[in-house]
């Protein structure tokens, strides 16, 4: 995923975009392997402090999901005016290590979403103010 | 056992919202209370452990109370407070720092849901910023998945509200009064699917507190002591599902509920079939379904036959949160725990007015979960 003009994006350290498709990064314990979402200092399994960086990859299955019905409070900065909320989805997405993922939807629509299907990782403009540059984050959608 | 320890007083400021008080007026009217029940005084108390979320320090009501000298704790365990202060409590009377102590929580929340910043919870500022950082969006992720493992239908999540309110109408001191509809509930604004408004309860206000002393003493002050079997505290294991984690480990554990329930009827030596009559934790009825389980009341999955056939009601085989529960009576959380265990205590005691359990009710449990992976029990015995 090269692009022409770095996008602002609120969790920059999460993710890799040097290759085809954006990655998720984590980590791994290098005593017992346990792998963490976001980067852990430490494994909270085993005590070890010894962890590695790990792709986490860019497609897993959806694990369980809602939607967002209401606008949040801070610190959630969508920035949009109360009248224009739109409830999105929200999700835990398990990658291929089996670690589950906390994620936005790019859908949010109960009829579209089913645990067990398959997502791909994507960025979202979870942010968009008139006269400011969107800000993305992460999120996963249906394959 | 000799060394056991009873509940001879307890006290309540009944929950929901009062402008004019603070939380700590609110605590200090239930210590009050409290000592009025249990037939002491103030300056008979040797030991006190309290606390409260938003309401400030329990030490503080020593202010309103008097200035005695005792030593004063403040617990800060979220959900888990008073349950924390209550365990204190025991230890304390068991080891023979005081002869009578007491354990109160209280809270004054503001209102609307909590929005709790990603620093005080070691997590980066993107969390809070891209709206993943809620405590419903948390109940509903987990309610979603438990549902599709365990082939649980969305009505149970109804049915668990419907009765929380029933209860609510029948207990004089709570603060939703009002029956609800099965529709009325099923169909009101979809917070976080598969949760609803009215299976959410609210942040709110209130006080509970309850006076303690050895079980060897306690006819000397009342003539019905409630001896507590069990009062056990424990927190999360790595690879359990708990609020405020981007990330859930490959494998899953059991919750802490589930560690702090067994350990709970091991030291008191019963069953879940044993228990006459049951508060559990229902921040939402997503909670309240997997806490039936997690605590042993029944089988995963087998929720939904107990709710349709009634048996969580106040005349089933197993009555569940008898006042109300969080939902009927708001969640200051301070002082939630408290409430369940003086709601036991009534019941045990035969004072519980519309919505006592029938027949006499030997044995009571309380449990109370919340944030990062906290929970209590306690079982507690007539006398
Ligand atoms: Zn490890």
């Amino acid at each position: 995923m090269k692009l022409d003009s770095p996008l602002k994006l609120a969790c920059p350290e999460l993710l890799d975009l040097d290759g085809a498709e954006p990655a998720l990064m984590g980590s791994r314990c290098r005593a017992c392997g346990e792998v963490y979402f976001p980067a852990s200092r430490g494994c909270t399994r085993c005590c070890a402090t010894d962890m590695e960086v790990c792709s986490l990859g860019s497609h897993g299955h959806l694990w369980s999901w809602t939607l967002q019905g209401f606008q949040p409070k801070a610190p959630y900065n969508g920035g949009e005016a109360e009248a224009d909320f739109r409830p999105y989805g929200v999700g835990y997405v398990e990658m291929p290590s089996g670690v589950k993922v906390e994620a936005r939807l790019t859908v949010a629509d109960p009829a579209l979403l089913k645990i067990g299907m398959p997502m791909r990782l994507t960025l979202q403009a979870y942010r968009q103010v008139a006269g400011e540059e969107p800000v993305y984050t992460y999120a996963f959608a249906p394959v | 056992m000799d060394n056991e320890v009873a509940i001879i007083g307890i006290g309540l400021h009944p929950f929901g919202r009062t402008d004019g008080l603070s939380g700590q007026q609110q605590g200090a009217h239930a210590v009050r209370e409290a000592l009025k029940d249990a037939g002491i005084a103030w300056k008979d108390v040797g030991v006190a452990y309290g606390g409260s979320q938003d309401g400030g320090n329990a030490d503080a009501l020593s202010n309103q109370l008097g200035l005695t000298g005792i030593p004063f704790v403040n617990v800060a365990n979220g959900c888990a407070t008073g349950g924390s202060a209550l365990a204190s409590v025991i230890a304390a009377i068991q080891s023979g720092v005081a002869e009578i102590g007491v354990a109160v929580g209280f809270d004054k929340h503001p209102r609307g849901a909590f929005n709790p910043k990603p620093k005080d919870w070691g997590l980066e500022d993107w969390y809070g910023e891209t709206g993943l950082m809620l405590t419903t969006q948390f109940f509903a992720l987990k309610t979603q998945r438990y549902l599709h493992e365990h082939g649980i239908p969305e009505e149970a999540l109804v049915q668990i509200a419907q009765r929380a309110f029933r209860n609510g109408a029948l207990t004089p001191h709570a603060w939703r009064r009002k029956e609800l509809s099965y529709e009325e509930i099923a169909e009101s604004m979809p917070v976080n699917l598969p949760l609803r408004k009215f299976m959410f309860c609210n942040p709110a206000e209130g006080g509970a507190a309850v006076v303690l002393c050895s079980a060897r003493h306690a006819r000397k002050y009342t003539a019905n002591p409630v001896i507590v079997k069990a009062a056990v505290m424990r927190t999360r294991h790595h690879g359990s599902f708990e609020v405020f984690n981007p990330g859930l480990a490959a494998q899953q554990s059991p919750a802490p509920t589930v560690m702090a329930s067994r350990a709970a009827f091991e030291l008191a030596g019963v069953g879940p079939k044993d228990i006459d009559v049951i508060q559990i934790q229902d921040t939402d009825s997503g909670s309240e379904l997997i806490h039936m389980a997690e605590n042993g009341f029944c089988e995963h999955g087998e929720q939904a036959l107990l709710l349709k056939n009634g048996e969580t009601d106040i005349g089933g085989r197993l009555p569940i949160n008898t006042d109300g529960g969080c939902l009927a009576n708001g969640e200051p959380v301070g002082a939630s725990g408290l409430r369940q265990v003086i709601e036991i205590c009534t019941q045990l005691r035969g004072q519980a007015g519309l919505r006592q359990v029938p027949g006499t009710p030997r044995l009571g449990y309380t449990h109370v979960y919340g944030a990062p992976g906290v929970s209590a029990v306690t079982i507690l015995q007539a006398s």
